[in-house]
């Protein structure tokens, strides 16, 4: 048997699992551009009729789009920065400087990260709301960049864990600051897993359902997870061609993220995170 | 400049590395601090250039006192085992860091750079990154970059560990030279003899965090104060033979060898060797049968077993009809036999 022989029942079965999926995928797309008849496969005539909101509201009491997008962008992004450059920091402190309870901090770190967001969304609600910060886009961010924290400071301490150390001694023997070690020497070498770091919690903030969902459910601060879920939600009769349509728009910048980033988000998996 | 330690203890929690070490390197010289590892030498590198904090005692730069002196703040220069370059950095970038530091103009930067890199030789290379050098060009920009603000000490920490044995050979004297040149007193950070040897003016020979003899490397090598000096230099390493010291220096069975002019003890003592000082042209003396011949090109290597027991090591010129398992009957010159006492020192 040749290699090619052997591989083929394997190749098989695989296509068989993933054929569902694939299947949805392709009518995701079709569906967003076409009409087909009730019960049938064929798509039909194209029509971009679904992609309406684009250029209209769909019905009256929904905020544009355009509103939403720029809502989902601004928490996704604010998020990321927010995450990154805390972790940049912090991830630092726990890989190099020798300060009073490190190890409870890096044990503490593994246990926020595994512990299920959704648990405390009450406490999250009470002090939000104590705070003022219910149903504002701020809230959310503030409480989603807390979240992610654990992870984004882990994976920068995974980055600087492996810079070697002579590097930081011999730029203090050149006569520079700590400061201006850590910024001038170190930071370059961690490059890759800030960057991977900044498009991961983008990533995450981009798809957060549930916070915004809870924590913000005007209209004012709907994000485009949350605006899905309204109009599959209240209308009468679903149109399935709309919903998909959105979901496509919805998922664009995620696919060109995706397709633009890909070396960089490899870093993360792949050698950012020894220690 | 000249440095001074003075009672320089070091210690990590409750355990003491160095306990009341003193240290003087004159202005202009190259001192090796040779040692196992373990024995404390690259802390007391790190104590003189700052990363460490001293536990107790001083340190002088010529006569100002620089114990508590940030790193950043005292003037020395150091090459890194693994050179520790800046891998986003040009090589100019590299070795003109520490001017920048110092808010130093471009241009004069500039200038320097090319100074030290015409010092070291890699003129031609400024514009690459450290990943694209060779081992031995990575020890010259760490060289130039230690060096050119002109501090008042160099210090190498194992500056030749990882390099291979042909450019170990050509930095060694390429260190050597740059540091006569440039008159800059240096600490040499070793566990190889040879490299001490070879490079330095003076070896302070470490063992368990105390100096066990300063002194030049011919001295140190002929007139070792110890067992353990005798025994951490010379390559292949000397011999250690139990015998008694009587009206000669017998080894059992009816061997025996002049006394040394120098030995004044008698009783039981334990007598050193080195490999150049037994052979033919020695005379006769000591009995055995060849257990192992070494070629090494010019020279041969060759291990002895004697009839009284005890191993004996001889090196001799290639082309001696030795082969394993032949009876020998060599001498040995007898004036440069070392004699220690049981608890290891010198007689």
């Amino acid at each position: 048997m040749t290699a090619n022989a052997r591989i083929w029942p394997l190749v098989l079965i695989l296509t068989i699992f993933s054929a569902p999926l694939v299947i949805m995928y392709f009518y995701q797309v079709v569906d967003s551009i076409a009409q087909p008849e009730p019960g049938s496969l064929v798509p039909g005539a194209i029509d971009v009729s679904n992609w309406r909101f684009l250029w209209e509201r769909i019905d009256t009491g929904r905020p544009s789009i355009w509103v939403v997008t720029f809502n989902t962008f601004l928490f996704a992004s604010t998020t990321a920065f927010l995450v990154t450059a805390l972790s940049t920091t912090a991830g630092y402190a726990l890989s190099r400087l020798n300060m009073p309870g490190r190890p409870y901090f890096l044990g503490g770190l593994i246990i926020l990260h595994a512990f299920p967001t959704i648990t405390l969304i009450i406490a999250i609600f009470i002090i939000l709301q104590f705070l003022g910060l219910f149903d504002t886009l701020l809230g959310i961010i503030l409480v989603k960049a807390a979240l992610e924290l654990p992870f984004g400071v882990w994976i920068m301490k995974g980055f600087y864990d492996t810079v070697p150390w002579e590097i930081e001694m011999a730029g203090v023997q050149d006569g520079a600051s700590r400061l201006r070690v850590w910024w001038e020497l170190v930071l370059p070498q961690v490059k890759p897993g800030l960057a991977a770091l900044l498009i991961i919690s983008f990533l995450s903030g981009w798809s957060e359902f549930v916070l915004p969902l809870v924590l913000a459910p005007g209209s004012g601060t709907q994000v485009l997870a949350t605006y899905m879920n309204a109009v599959i939600q209240d209308d009468a009769t679903a149109d399935f061609g709309l919903f998909k349509a959105i979901g496509m728009f919805y998922s664009i910048p995620v696919i060109i993220i995706y397709l633009v980033f890909q070396k960089q988000l490899m870093n993360i998996y792949g050698g950012g995170t020894k220690g | 400049m000249k440095l001074r330690l003075e009672n320089f203890t070091k210690r990590f929690g409750a355990l003491t590395v160095i306990e009341e070490m003193d240290l003087t390197v004159e202005s202009g010289e190259m001192m090796a601090l040779l040692g196992p590892s373990g024995c404390g030498k690259s802390t007391t590198l790190f104590a003189v250039c700052g990363i460490h904090k001293m536990s107790g005692g001083k340190l002088y730069f010529g006569d100002s006192d620089v114990t508590t002196l940030p790193a950043q703040e005292r003037s020395v220069g150091v090459v890194f085992q693994n050179y520790a370059l800046y891998p986003h950095m040009t090589v100019e970038q590299n070795i003109g860091f520490p001017l920048k530091v110092q808010r130093m103009s471009k241009s004069n930067i500039r200038a320097e750079v090319e100074r030290l890199a015409d010092l070291v030789q890699i003129g031609e290379l400024l514009d690459r990154r450290p990943a694209q050098l060779s081992g031995g060009q990575q020890q010259r920009v760490a060289l130039a970059r230690a060096m050119i603000r002109k501090p008042d000490v160099l210090l190498l920490d194992e500056p030749l560990a990882n390099l291979d044995a042909k450019l170990r050979l050509e930095m060694r004297s390429e260190i050597r030279r740059i540091q006569r040149e440039t008159g800059i007193t240096a600490i040499l950070v070793t566990h190889d003899q040879v490299e001490a040897m070879s490079m330095c003016d003076r070896i302070a020979l470490m063992r368990d965090g105390k100096i066990v003899q300063l002194d030049t490397p011919e001295q140190m090598y002929n007139n070792p104060r110890s067992q353990f000096v005798a025994g951490f230099l010379g390559n292949p390493p000397i011999s250690f033979l139990p015998a008694m010291a009587g009206d000669v220096l017998s080894f059992g069975q009816g061997q025996t060898l002049a006394r040394p002019p120098a030995l004044e003890a008698s009783g039981d003592v334990i007598v050193g060797i080195r490999p150049e000082h037994f052979g033919p042209q020695h005379g006769t003396g000591l009995r055995g049968e060849v257990t192992f011949v070494e070629p090494q090109g010019r020279e041969e290597l060759i291990d002895v077993r004697l009839d009284g027991g005890g191993e004996i090591r001889s090196i001799l010129p290639a082309g001696e009809p030795v082969r394993v398992g032949q009876r020998i009957d060599w001498g040995v010159a007898t004036e440069s036999i070392l004699a220690f006492g049981k608890n290891g020192d010198r007689l």
